[in-house]
């Protein structure tokens, strides 16, 4: 610790001396919601690195509801003429801030780095704008996970359920034994990653892509959808009373502590597992959630570099890109916060069977066609859609009196939403 | 209301007082419960709060949860607490609410002492003005600051909150000196005293219990902003709110309750410190006259 | 005391001024002067301000404004919006509730007080001094006590009455009243400091003289105090509904406006929309919605207001 803040002072130090001297010190501003302990770690790897090369990292973290607020900020920037020299942004989103015009073509760095031969064509499209890549990706989580407590499986004596169809059995049975079967945070977007896990689950990865990627009228009224949309009231049925408005690492704990059996999240989740001290395998295991083993549900973090004036910001902001790419800044990022790297053919020795599965199941389903977008984690459509359609499924979950096919009515109507 | 007849004849029976207290008491125990659980949760220890309820004691006197959230948590890149967002948010407030309530005084002055054809009506302009809500200005005004050059700075900010302040201590100044008997102003003017002069000689010294209730309105409602100081301040200078979102705010990762409550309590130190201390002249001011419109 | 101030301040004055012609235009152009920038300030950053949202909104607006006409299709989509209805509806009740308790509360509170009671100021501290505290930590330390798993439900349960029931914050039908307890909560002090401060200004002969001729205390109360005390319900009226229809950070802090969207405002609704969810022009006309449905409301009670102030 000591001299991790030595080295740091030391490069502070350096950089003033530098700025003062007159040498190419760009001030590098990257506004992003990563302040979670892990995840500042991670980030202070990315300024230690450019701070090495000579710029200033001003730091411009809002944190807040996903990056509700961060976006507030960011626009407000924007219009006044003042963007930062990167944003955490993602998704279809890159392509609507492409659209106005805002954006640094990358394609330089992009070459130099030979960005195209260590990015899937998946990840590569999300990151360009028109064939010009204008972000650059820091890691790859997979949604579709689910998270059990193997200990609470055993005593209530059943195998974690595979498909949708053995659901039910084996929930009913962790309930007998005193369990809450499904750790829940009735959070809109909690409930909106059940369900597109459950989507996938019910109709496979091609019908997901068909009904939340390409918002098929027809598929989202489909008997799939609303097959889909009665296995999600019947998970519900195995959700505590209190779920409303937890927040989801709450849920995480439940699982942890074997107060309940399992989980839908992200792999976020396995920081919190981490954290309690808990071994994947052995005190935890994830496993792709049912029905899902052959899809792979991506969720890209990125950083989405704006148009500079100077040509020394200009010249950070490369930098920054190419810093982003390093394989080490990759390993560290993705080690604390449970995800991939997006860089591939990396050395993953260092990581857990959990990461390791994952991009071995990432490489497995970009061949066979079974790599999506989440919807739930806005990499699926544009924000308003998302939006109109994460309303139709959190009424549908809080609702007693909605039916499933009222509801698929519902989800194609808002699917109409630009 | 019944009680209240019976404690104002002159032999108050014991039982009314006695109900009054108990009422006063009761509705003391709802207004201290959120500080109460505040506070003995930043003294816990995470297995304690996971392990008892809210009104469970702590253990022992542990401070970890307060050092850390003064001097290590993370809030952002830096993890050094929020020590340093301190001063950021000091040095945008005093100027804000010395300069708003210095506007709010000329004004309040101006409406009462030398209404003009249409001063009511710029009155309830300001007036409608403190209802437009605050997110509807974000963009708006970044365009504007931007345009002005002073887009994300302290300056900037010190702008957006005298502009969106002026018209609550304008309200405050206009209802206080509508109760100064204007023959007050009008022998000063017969004597030959200007506008200027009869403000600073007359009216100032007799505006402290005001301009307490504005300073301390303007103080807290700047202390606490949050939305002007994420999106108008500069990415290194945030003001403390900000930081406490960003403390409290973790996407990922373990939540540490315990320092979340001492990061808030320390945020609104400043602030609880005012009411305590002048809270006594909060009331007086109010009595002086805020109240009468 | 009037007749103190006049001769000690104004003897100064009284010394011969040196005059000069422009120096009384300037003197009568002077209180103009010092309220235009206020004036000016109010003109661009409110009305002007409204004005562009009025323009937005007719706009298709989605990351960043865009100025092309598309005439009234984002009021339409709009109203055809649920989620907008019930931030309506949620308003009228929080607005409603919120501030019909907090007049309620402060008044009671302000007229329990005013019995000359022991440790006033040390009680009156504790009644203000929520609204020192912003409402983000306002909306941490309440999620916790009306959060079921932690805090009142629990602490009841672990006191042996395991029947008890209080989940207002996850009941889709019950959550805007927890966003009411914890507004009440935050600013019924402040409303009781400005009824206490209007009980003191009352003329105690008034009182006096009502007593002697007999009159019970509730009805002097009745018919005396609480008429009075008019311009403090008139102060605290504004000064509320304005909380009222601001309320953004609370409801963000406490429900974020769950569970499903069961506890939107308006104000949520045009922040999600307007800025999460890239619906810019969408987002500008609830904004005007809004505005038009305070000018209703505020509009006539001030004026009426400003017409008996003129006259009475």
């Amino acid at each position: 610790m000591k001299t991790l803040i030595k080295t740091l002072h030391a490069a502070l130090l350096s950089t003033s001396l530098l700025a003062a001297a007159g040498a190419q010190a760009a001030d590098v501003e990257v506004l992003h919601w990563w302040t979670a302990g892990g995840e500042a770690r991670s980030v202070a790897e990315l300024k230690k690195m450019l701070e090495a090369k000579g710029h200033k990292w001003k730091d411009f973290a809002v944190a807040g509801g996903g990056g509700e607020n961060a976006m507030t900020v960011l626009k407000s920037r924007v219009v006044s003429g003042n963007p930062p020299t990167a944003a955490q942004i993602k998704g279809p989103s890159i392509q609507e801030w492409g659209a106005e015009g805002v954006l640094a073509n990358m394609n330089d760095v992009a070459k130099a780095g030979n960005w195209d031969g260590l990015l899937p064509p998946a990840v590569a499209s999300v990151m360009k704008y028109k064939g010009n890549y204008v972000a650059v990706p820091v890691n790859v989580h997979r949604v579709n996970w689910m998270w059990a407590n193997p200990e609470v499986f055993k005593k209530a004596g059943v195998e974690i359920p595979k498909t949708w169809d053995e659901f039910p059995a084996a929930a009913d049975k962790l309930q007998k034994a005193g369990f809450i079967p499904v750790a829940h945070g009735g959070q809109p977007w909690q409930d909106f990653t059940v369900f597109e896990s459950v989507v996938m689950g019910v109709g496979g990865p091609a019908f997901y892509k068909k009904a939340l990627v390409d918002l098929d009228q027809a598929s989202l009224k489909s008997p799939t959808m609303v097959k889909a949309l009665e296995t999600l009231q019947m998970v519900r049925k195995y959700i505590d009373k209190d779920a409303a408005n937890r927040d989801w690492n709450l849920a995480t704990a439940m699982v942890i502590n074997g107060k309940a059996a399992m989980q839908f999240m992200g792999d976020w989740a396995k920081g919190e597992f981490s954290a309690a001290g808990k071994k994947p395998g052995k005190d935890y295991v994830c496993v792709p959630a049912p029905g899902t083993a052959s899809g792979f549900t991506f969720n890209i973090d990125s950083l989405v570099m704006f148009t500079q004036k100077s040509a020394d910001a200009k010249k950070g902001q490369q930098d920054l890109a190419t810093a982003v790419m390093n394989p080490e800044f990759q390993e560290v990022f993705n080690l604390n916060k449970g995800s991939i790297p997006a860089r591939q053919g990396m050395d993953l020795a260092k990581f857990d069977d959990c990461a390791k599965q994952s991009a071995a199941d990432f490489t497995a389903s970009a061949k066979s066609g079974g790599l999506v977008p989440s919807i739930a984690h806005q990499m699926a459509v544009p924000a308003a859609t998302a939006g109109a359609i994460q309303d139709v499924v959190t009424q549908f979950f809080n609702s007693h009196t909605m039916t499933p096919k009222a509801a698929a009515d519902k989800l194609a109507l808002a699917a109409k939403i630009r | 209301m019944a009680d209240m007849s019976v404690a104002h004849t002159a032999g108050a029976s014991k039982a009314g007082r006695f109900i009054i207290y108990g009422l006063l008491a009761l509705v003391c125990l709802y207004y201290l419960m959120p500080l109460f659980v505040m506070l003995s949760t930043s003294l816990k220890s995470l297995d304690e709060i996971r392990a008892g309820n809210l009104l469970s004691l702590p253990g022992g006197f542990r401070t970890d949860a307060w050092v850390k959230a003064w001097d290590s948590a993370c809030t952002g890149v830096q993890c050094e607490g929020l020590k340093g967002f301190f001063w950021n948010s000091v040095s945008f407030v005093v100027p804000a609410v010395v300069i708003s309530t210095m506007i709010g005084a000329f004004n309040g002055y101006a409406l009462t002492m030398y209404r003009f054809r249409g001063s009511d009506l710029v009155f309830g302009m300001l007036m409608i003005g403190c209802f437009i809500p605050f997110q509807v200005v974000l963009l708006p005004m970044a365009q504007t600051l931007g345009a002005m050059g002073i887009a994300n700075s302290t300056v900037g900010l010190v702008f957006v909150h005298v502009v969106y302040g002026a018209a609550f201590t304008t309200l405050f100044f206009r209802n206080y000196y509508v109760t100064i008997p204007d023959e007050l102003v009008k022998a000063a003017k017969i004597d030959g005293a200007g506008f200027l002069r009869i403000f600073f000689s007359i009216i100032l010294p007799l505006s402290v219990p005001i301009i307490v209730v504005s300073v301390i309105w303007q103080f807290t409602q700047v202390w606490n902003d949050f939305l002007f100081g994420v999106v108008f301040s500069s990415g290194d200078r945030q003001p403390i709110t900000v930081a406490l979102n960003n403390l409290v705010n973790t996407s990922t990762g373990v939540k540490e309750y315990n320092v979340d409550m001492a990061a808030a309590i320390i945020a609104a130190l400043p602030t609880l410190l005012v009411y305590i201390v002048a809270g006594k002249y909060f009331v007086r001011g109010l009595t002086a006259g805020a109240v009468k419109g | 005391m009037n007749a103190t101030v006049l001769s000690s301040t104004t003897a100064p004055a009284a010394r011969p001024a040196r005059r000069c012609r422009w120096c009384d235009t300037l003197d009568a152009w002077l209180p103009k002067l010092v309220l235009a920038p206020t004036f000016v300030c109010s003109l661009v950053f409110v009305y002007g301000y409204i004005l562009w949202t009025a323009v937005l909104s007719l706009t298709p607006s989605r990351l960043l404004p865009n100025y092309e006409f598309a005439g009234v299709a984002q009021y339409e989509a709009l109203f055809e919006n649920e989620r907008w209805w019930q931030a309506l509806s949620n308003l009228a009740v929080f607005g409603g509730g919120f501030i019909f308790i907090c007049l309620a509360v402060g008044l009671l509170l302000a007229v329990l007080l005013d019995q000359k009671i022991r440790a006033e100021g040390f009680i009156r501290s504790i009644y203000l001094y929520p609204m020192a505290l912003s409402f983000i930590v306002t909306g941490t330390a309440w999620k916790w006590i009306l959060n079921p798993e932690f805090g009142v439900e629990k602490l009841v349960h672990d006191w042996g009455f395991t029947d008890f029931r209080f989940d207002w914050l996850i009941d889709p039908e019950m959550s805007i009243y927890t966003v009411i307890v914890a507004a009440v909560w935050q600013s019924s002090g402040f409303v009781m400091a400005l009824f206490l401060a209007g009980l003191r200004g009352i003329d105690d002969s008034i009182i006096k003289a009502a007593q002697v001729d007999g009159a019970p205390m509730p009805t002097i109360y009745r018919r005396i105090i609480i008429p009075s005390l008019r311009p403090v319900f008139f102060s605290s009226f504004m000064i509320l509904a304005h909380i009222a229809v601001k309320s953004f950070d609370l409801v963000m802090a406490l429900t974020n406006g769950g569970p499903g969207f069961s506890s939107d405002l308006p104000a949520t609704f045009m922040y999600s929309f307007a800025f999460t969810r890239n619906q810019i022009g969408l987002g500008a006309a609830s904004a005007m919605m809004m505005l038009m449905i305070v000018v209703a409301v505020v509009v006539p009670f001030m004026y009426s207001e400003m017409r008996r102030s003129r006259h009475g």
